[in-house]
């Protein structure tokens, strides 16, 4: 499901809007993906603390959607600009991508959270698709 | 057999108590058929699908997005026996409905959100984690009766 213009636009545009509280929302994110969906907490085995409110977690929820802002100003060639990291996920950290889907709609959930009256249905076609292509593009490497 | 921590259950009881149906319903249903439109194959019969608007606008759509959410009542109301609470809908929508059980987990996806909408930081963590439980359990109860 590839990515049109329209949908650059709406990411790109609502990006501009959340864009100066992405460690919270990073933080959040990770921090329910690994509550909600606790199988993901493998993935996280060297940490001390898993919880939502963990120092570890919030640093690391602020550092993947830092990526996700890069992979929105590299929009056009997700593939080729997402290369390192899906090196990174293919050969060192070896991350099952069904885990891609489940921390896209724990992310745009946190969206709906704070941004409510701007995360409608219209927007979130886009960013849903955006982070399929994401996912798609970190996937590319593994085999 | 599932097991429900009595936190969980004051959890799903609170939500529910508190939930307005005319509201979160439709909207559910709504952001399941924009986001993922190839869930509008189910409701052909339903009138103007065309765009966002005419989805946001369609009754017969508020309707039944009305009628699902109060479909979920059935398993609140009955948290230890959801499979056999779902027995015969599952049958439905297997056999005459025809829906393909993947799309069970797109519309409880939609109705996470507009819940978390609504509630805000009020949507905690916990409260999500045993939400999405109870969601993963009635998906699967309603996808049981299919072979």
């Amino acid at each position: 499901m590839s990515l049109t213009g329209k949908d650059k636009a709406v990411v790109s545009n609502l990006w501009g809007k959340i864009a100066l509280n992405s460690d919270l929302i990073g933080a959040e994110a990770l921090g329910r993906m690994l509550t909600a969906s606790p199988q993901t907490k493998t993935y996280f085995s060297h940490w001390s603390d898993l919880s939502p409110t963990s120092e570890q977690v919030k640093k690391h929820g602020a550092v993947i959607l830092k990526a996700i802002g890069e992979a929105v100003e590299g929009i056009d060639d997700l593939k080729l600009n997402l290369s390192r990291l899906s090196e990174l996920h293919a050969f060192k950290l070896q991350v099952d991508p069904n885990n891609f889907k489940i921390l896209s709609h724990s992310i745009q959930l946190v969206i709906a959270m704070y941004y409510p009256k701007d995360f409608t249905p219209e927007v979130q076609v886009s960013v849903d698709k955006f982070l399929q292509n994401v996912a798609l593009a970190l996937s590319e490497k593994y085999r | 057999m599932v097991v429900w921590t009595e936190s969980e259950l004051s959890i799903i009881n609170s939500i529910f108590s508190s939930l307005d149906y005319e509201d979160i319903g439709p909207k559910a249903l709504c952001r399941c058929l924009i986001v993922y439109p190839w869930t509008q194959r189910y409701f052909g019969g339903f009138g103007n699908l065309y765009n966002a608007a005419a989805i946001k606008s369609n009754p017969n759509i508020a309707a039944h997005g009305i009628k699902i959410l109060h479909g979920l009542d059935r398993a609140v109301k009955n948290m230890d026996g959801i499979k056999e609470t779902y027995a015969e809908l599952s049958t439905l929508h297997s056999e005459k409905l025809h829906v393909d059980p993947d799309n069970f987990t797109l519309l409880g996806n939609c109705l996470t959100i507009e819940i978390a909408a609504k509630l805000g930081d009020g949507f905690t963590a916990e409260t999500q984690g045993t939400f999405q439980k109870f969601m993963a359990v009635v998906v699967n109860a309603l996808g049981k009766q299919y072979h």
